[in-house]
């Protein structure tokens, strides 16, 4: 079957994007999340079950068990520092206390990502935080949903916090007192840890704090310098053994007859693998010890072996324990052996709590809730509660009631396992299967699109795909029942919940048949090849490759391109990525200027001296006998063939200078984005009449730079638009006209924005009117391409709307970059389809970081979204948001469609063009796929890459878009032709 | 007026002048090394990142000094067509007014690239210093202040001499050294050649010796297949 290139392109592009979405929902799990939109409050308790009236008190919190908490977390802190031989010599105090005093011991399991910020979350908030929650509360750092540490304040409690400033990030005015440490010098390992103890003398001799928490990073800093077997290690442990021994003997002194005990917890937040980093889910990243020490526990009689518990169990414990509610997010359950003590209704009521809390959550996150083991586990003890309570309280006493209760204790722990376990096998979890399926099909996509390239870069512009051929193979049937087998297998055996198993079967079968049919079409495909290519190389041995004959330029393209996307291996490389990409775009404006200057220069050298041109001198020259038909600077009024030699010398460098200079309108990145920069320096007061001047000379520019090729209709459209992009910036209030002198009433600029919203749609709708009227009437070139600058200048009045008045010389740039290139580089130098497209598709992404985008979620302006709205309206605030944020690599993808269809191309060009951007696309993008996986333990993995990782895949999806614009323009031409 | 009339290339006359060349080149390798090495052993406190601006003008210094000493000597440059006083006082003034220009010239590219405009404007224009001895005092010293011989070199297919192919591979090689130099820079290993322009610098030099070493190699492996145009 025979199809066009650009038609291939786009239907690769698409069935990438449906890949990329799958390995996105495997990688990022849905989370966990409360309908309730307040938190938990002491109101909403529900009452004891049996009782309906409000009677006996029966809806209150039983009494708190502790009084003061002290926190102690030790970062990286591995199990067997306490538990294991050698705890006996490093922490002694502590080691004494586990096999001997009041305490209890267990080994808690962290969740990976084994890294300090998410497992904060996790002991205060219960929940296993996932990604997608970074992503929801945009641009705040600090924790919005329900946690212990806002319950305990709500509850007057006064909090006392010394430590690692992640605390402080997290909980602003949280602490009635604070001193936070960073954890920036990681070979400092002592100050950090003394900044901490300094205040603890004071401190514990006070008596106005309720909660004290202690987080000591010096233990992680030894760790990341020389790992867990250090000689470093035992004298840091001796340190905090001391200091927990200071603490527990000022509490034991502080302890006073009839008042509610203390409790002193140690734990860590994540323990260290064998190299000393952490991050990964390996047994010692995941394994921290948790030591409670309490009067209100039983002596212990010798060492015995820790349970496993999970790390979230700490919050409901330390809540209930402290008579607070339990987090509504909170998956961990109540630590048993905590109240063992209680009474026996007191240890029922704790869990019945917990339960209750828990199939809240149950009921909000699963829609078969009620089938699920442990709801009918709770209910049934909930009823069993009940009918105890009764009894009890009609004075029965006997031996039967404590079995009873016994019994319904038992239930309780298990329904709270059972509820537990179904919440958490849906979060933080990687979903490796459908991330596989997502990669696979990625991969096969990349692979179909780089074995097609000979034939779509041909000059016919049409891939063979041996679709029938591959359909009614045998193999094709034969896969297609091995991996449905697979599919079953995989899904019967997965013990965590997987998305992909979730699927209906149509849908999978779906997937499955592409997917062999792919593989089918690869190999029937790269047997075409081979005995091609065995006879090129029989034929020629020296000359292997023949006709690919390579320029420095096109060496610098090739190489560009693999060189950036072997660059997103290194987290500082994808956080600086602005900076690979103006630092390619430099080198290409330089290549270009050599090519210019070698084609201008030794033309008039082959000229004065008049010796023999060789063939592609001889296509490279004078422009006048050949071009001076179709001049192009005809509008300019540029005839001259020497005028025109000089603007095409002086183009790159002009390029150069906008990139410089761009460059420093808006710092962004991570290392030097604190430097200051010029959009900082306009947008203060003081240079608001500056901001205007350049804002209105900027929008003045654009005009003349789009009017040129508009009918005059849309050249007055564009000029009112712009016209009042500038009147709802004075609105706003970030220009201002000359006449006005501040003292001016600000307002939304709704009215101005709609304004230019009527005008946006009026050229758009000009501009597909023209184009429907080329291809339907008339089969006109020239009126098609007016059409399609139409909608490119309309495109360019809503980006105009949309940019901050700073960034307008952003879009200037742009178009003048756009116009100077195209008029003096690629038509006269006689780029090919594939060069120009590559141009501008780094062109597209430096502008992306010109206009002050990172690879941090932090830099989207949401701000945008509500451009003319009076109040949030999510479809076009999330439309607008992601236009504005590529409007980069959309304008330069844009102007990449004017420039190939306009009238005198070859008419493959744009197939040529929509081939290589879905090439350009699908190649980092599928490493990036692959590199995530790999790296999804990683340190930075939710700093970093998975940002990067939400943009890349929004921009394929753009692409993809753009792509399919491209087969529409494509196929009109091709039908106007025919 | 040109050694290779012939495009037979004459075997023996080659060797002599790759060996002449390889000689040469291992001097001024060398000079490289003494420039780095003596004022270690002179000046107290002395290293290649803590007194970077040291060392990289120390490099430039020695590398002039060589590379005009050793291609005087050789008398590779084009013969003069007028020997008088006046026509060699207006070539040395013509050649230092290039090299002049291409100090500014590198330093402006390099400013395009991204270095700061103002605040390290001293070490952007030492590196372009550093730059300009180590490839346009080649240029000068190879093919005289001669901007039409310079642009013909670096065209394509326009070495007339084994010269000017060991040119533009030296010059290509220190060019592409500092460029992938500036690749370590956004790394947050903070390691002290991470600086601002320690790794450039290093870059360019070290393409510099590795010219010096290919471009012999390269001219010796392939003297079959080389074949000169002559003027």
């Amino acid at each position: 079957m025979k199809v066009r290139s650009s038609v291939f392109a786009s239907f690769c592009l698409i069935l990438e994007v449906l890949g990329i979405g799958l390995f996105l929902r495997g990688f990022f799990p849905v989370p966990i999340k409360s309908s309730f939109t307040s938190k938990s409050q002491l109101s909403d308790l529900p009452t004891e079950p049996g009782f309906t009236g409000s009677s006996h008190n029966s809806s209150k919190l039983p009494e708190p068990l502790f009084k003061r908490v002290v926190i102690v977390l030790i970062d990286a802190l591995r199990e067997d520092f306490v538990f294991g031989p050698n705890g006996r010599n490093d922490m002694p105090y502590i080691r004494h206390l586990v096999e001997r005093g009041s305490t209890h011991s267990f080994v808690a399991k962290a969740r990976a990502p084994t890294v300090t910020m998410p497992r904060i979350k996790a002991l205060t908030t219960g929940s296993i935080p996932g990604f997608i929650d970074v992503v929801m509360n945009l641009n705040s750092p600090a924790i919005l949903e329900d946690n212990l540490i806002w319950q305990a304040k709500t509850a007057g409690k006064k909090m006392v916090f010394y430590g690692d400033d992640t605390w402080i990030k997290l909980f602003p005015k949280h602490f009635m007192e604070y001193d936070g440490t960073t954890s920036f010098f990681v070979s400092d390992y002592t100050e950090v840890d003394n900044n901490v103890t300094r205040h603890l003398d004071s401190t514990l001799k006070r008596d106005d704090w309720d909660i004290l928490i202690l987080h000591y990073l010096g233990l992680d800093h030894i760790g990341h310098i020389s790992g867990p077997h250090s000689s470093l290690i035992q004298p840091k442990l001796l340190e905090m053994d001391d200091i927990l021994k200071k603490i527990h003997g000022s509490l034991i002194l502080k302890e006073a007859e009839g008042t509610l005990p203390y409790l002193l917890v140690l734990c860590g937040d994540h323990g260290m693998s064998e190299t000393g980093s952490h991050g990964g889910s390996s047994e010692h990243e995941v394994n921290t010890p948790l030591v409670l020490i309490s009067p209100a526990f039983k002596r212990k009689g010798g060492m015995e072996k820790p349970s496993t518990i999970e790390q979230v169990d700490l919050a409901p414990t330390l809540a209930l324990g402290l008579g607070l509610p339990i987090s509504q997010n909170s998956v961990g359950r109540f630590i048993q052996p905590v109240a063992d003590e209680a009474s026996l209704r007191d240890q029922l009521r704790f869990l019945h709590l917990n339960g209750h809390q828990l199939s809240c959550l149950l009921k909000d996150s699963m829609p078969a809730y009620e089938k699920e083991e442990g709801y009918e586990h709770f209910r049934v003890a909930e009823k069993s509660h009940g009918n105890w309570l009764k009894l009890m309280v009609e004075g029965n006493t006997s031996e039967v009631l404590t079995n009873m209760g016994k019994k319904v204790l038992k239930q309780y722990l298990e329904a709270l396992r059972a509820m537990s376990a179904a919440l958490s096998k849906q979060l933080g979890r990687y979903d490796m299967y459908s991330m596989v399926v997502g990669m696979v099909l990625v991969f096969q996509l990349l692979l179909l699109l780089l074995l097609a390239m000979p034939e779509a870069l041909s000059s016919t512009s049409q891939v063979d795909l041996p679709v029938a051929s591959a359909l009614l193979s045998l193999p094709f049937y034969l896969l297609c029942l091995l991996l449905s087998s697979v599919h079953v297998l995989v899904c019967t055996s997965a013990e965590s919940s997987c998305y992909f198993c979730s699927l209906s079967w149509g849908l999978v079968f779906g997937v499955v048949a592409i997917s062999s049919a792919l593989l089918c079409i690869l190999v029937a495909m790269v047997a075409k090849r081979i005995p091609l290519m065995s006879k090129v190389s029989g034929k020629s041995p020296a000359h292997s490759g023949y006709g690919w004959s390579l320029s420095e330029l096109d060496v610098l393209l090739l190489a560009g391109t693999a060189g950036h996307t072997l660059s997103l291996t290194a987290s500082s490389f994808v956080e600086e990525e602005h900076q690979v990409w103006y630092f390619l775009l430099n080198t290409l404006c330089l290549a270009v200027f050599q090519d210019v200057c070698r084609k201008y220069f030794r033309e008039s050298r082959a000229n004065t001296r008049g010796i023999g041109h060789s063939e592609d001198e001889d296509q490279l020259l004078p422009i006048q006998d050949r071009e001076a038909t179709v001049s192009p600077l005809a509008d300019f009024g540029v005839t001259d063939a020497g005028s025109e030699k000089w603007l095409a010398l002086v183009t790159p460098p002009l390029t150069l200078a906008c990139c410089r200079m761009l460059r420093s309108l808006n710092q962004t990145g991570v290392q030097w984005a604190h430097l200051p920069d010029l959009g900082h320096w306009l947008n203060s007061s003081e240079h608001k009449m500056v901001l205007s001047l350049i804002a209105a000379m900027s929008l003045v520019l654009i005009y003349f730079l789009v009017q040129r090729r508009c009918s005059w209709v849309s050249k007055i459209a564009l000029a009112l638009g712009l016209l009042g992009v500038f009147s709802y910036r004075a609105a706003v209030g970030n220009t201002m006209f000359p006449w006005q002198h501040g003292g001016r009433k600000l307002s939304k600029g709704t009215v101005e924005a709609r304004f230019v919203y009527v005008f946006v749609l009026g050229i758009l709708f000009t501009g597909s009117k023209d184009l429907l009227r080329s291809q339907v009437i008339t089969a006109d070139a020239r009126l098609k391409s007016r059409g399609l600058w139409e909608i490119y200048s309309g495109v360019v009045l809503l980006v105009a709307l949309l940019f901050r008045p700073h960034n307008l010389p952003v879009l200037c740039c742009c178009l003048l970059v756009q116009t100077l290139m195209a008029q003096f580089i690629w038509k006269k130098l006689h780029y090919d389809a594939a060069q120009t497209t590559i141009m501008h598709y780094w062109f597209g992404q430096a502008f992306f970081y010109f206009q002050g985008n990172s690879n941090s979620i932090a830099t989207v302006d949401i701000s945008v979204g509500f451009v003319g709205l009076e109040s949030y309206v999510e479809a076009p605030a999330v439309f607008l948001t992601a236009l504005s944020t590529y409007a980069g690599p959309l304008l330069w993808a844009a102007h990449l469609v004017c420039y190939l269809s306009s009238e005198n191309r070859s008419s493959v060009a744009v197939g040529h063009g929509c081939y290589c951007l879905a090439l350009l696309r699908s190649v980092p993008m599928a490493a990036y796929v692959v590199l995530v996986t790999v790296l999804r333990y990683h340190l930075f993995i939710w700093s970093v890459f998975s940002p990067k990782l939400m943009y890349e895949s929004m921009h394929t999806l753009l692409t993809a878009a753009i792509c399919l614009f491209f087969t529409t323009m494509e196929q009109k031409r091709s039908t106007s032709r025919s | 007026m040109c050694r290779h009339q012939a495009n037979i290339p004459d075997l023996t006359m080659w060797d002599q002048e790759i060996r002449q060349m390889a000689s040469s080149h291992a001097i001024m390798a060398s000079g490289v090394f003494m420039a780095t090495v003596v004022p270690a052993v002179l000046v107290p406190g002395f290293s290649v990142y803590g007194t970077h601006l040291l060392w990289l003008y120390s490099v430039a210094g020695s590398v002039t000094v060589v590379n005009i000493t050793l291609f005087w000597l050789l008398g590779v440059s084009p013969p003069t067509k007028k020997n008088t006083l006046n026509y060699k006082v207006s070539r040395l003034v013509r050649s230092c007014l290039y090299l002049l220009l291409s100090c500014l010239f590198f330093h402006t590219v390099v400013v395009l690239y991204g270095a700061p405009l103002l605040e390290t404007a001293l070490e952007t224009f030492s590196l372009a210093v550093l730059l300009t001895s180590l490839t346009t005092l080649r240029c000068v010293c190879v093919l005289g202040p001669n901007v039409q011989a310079w642009i013909r070199v670096f065209s394509r297919h326009g070495a007339m001499s084994v010269w000017d192919t060991s040119l533009q591979m030296v010059v290509g090689c220190s060019i592409v050294g500092a460029w992938l130099g500036a690749f370590p820079i956004p790394l947050d290993w903070d390691r002290p050649w991470q600086v601002w322009p320690v790794s450039c610098s290093l870059g360019s030099v070290i393409g510099y010796l590795t010219g010096l070493v290919v471009a012999p190699a390269w001219i010796h492996w392939h003297r079959k297949q080389l074949t000169y145009k002559s003027k």
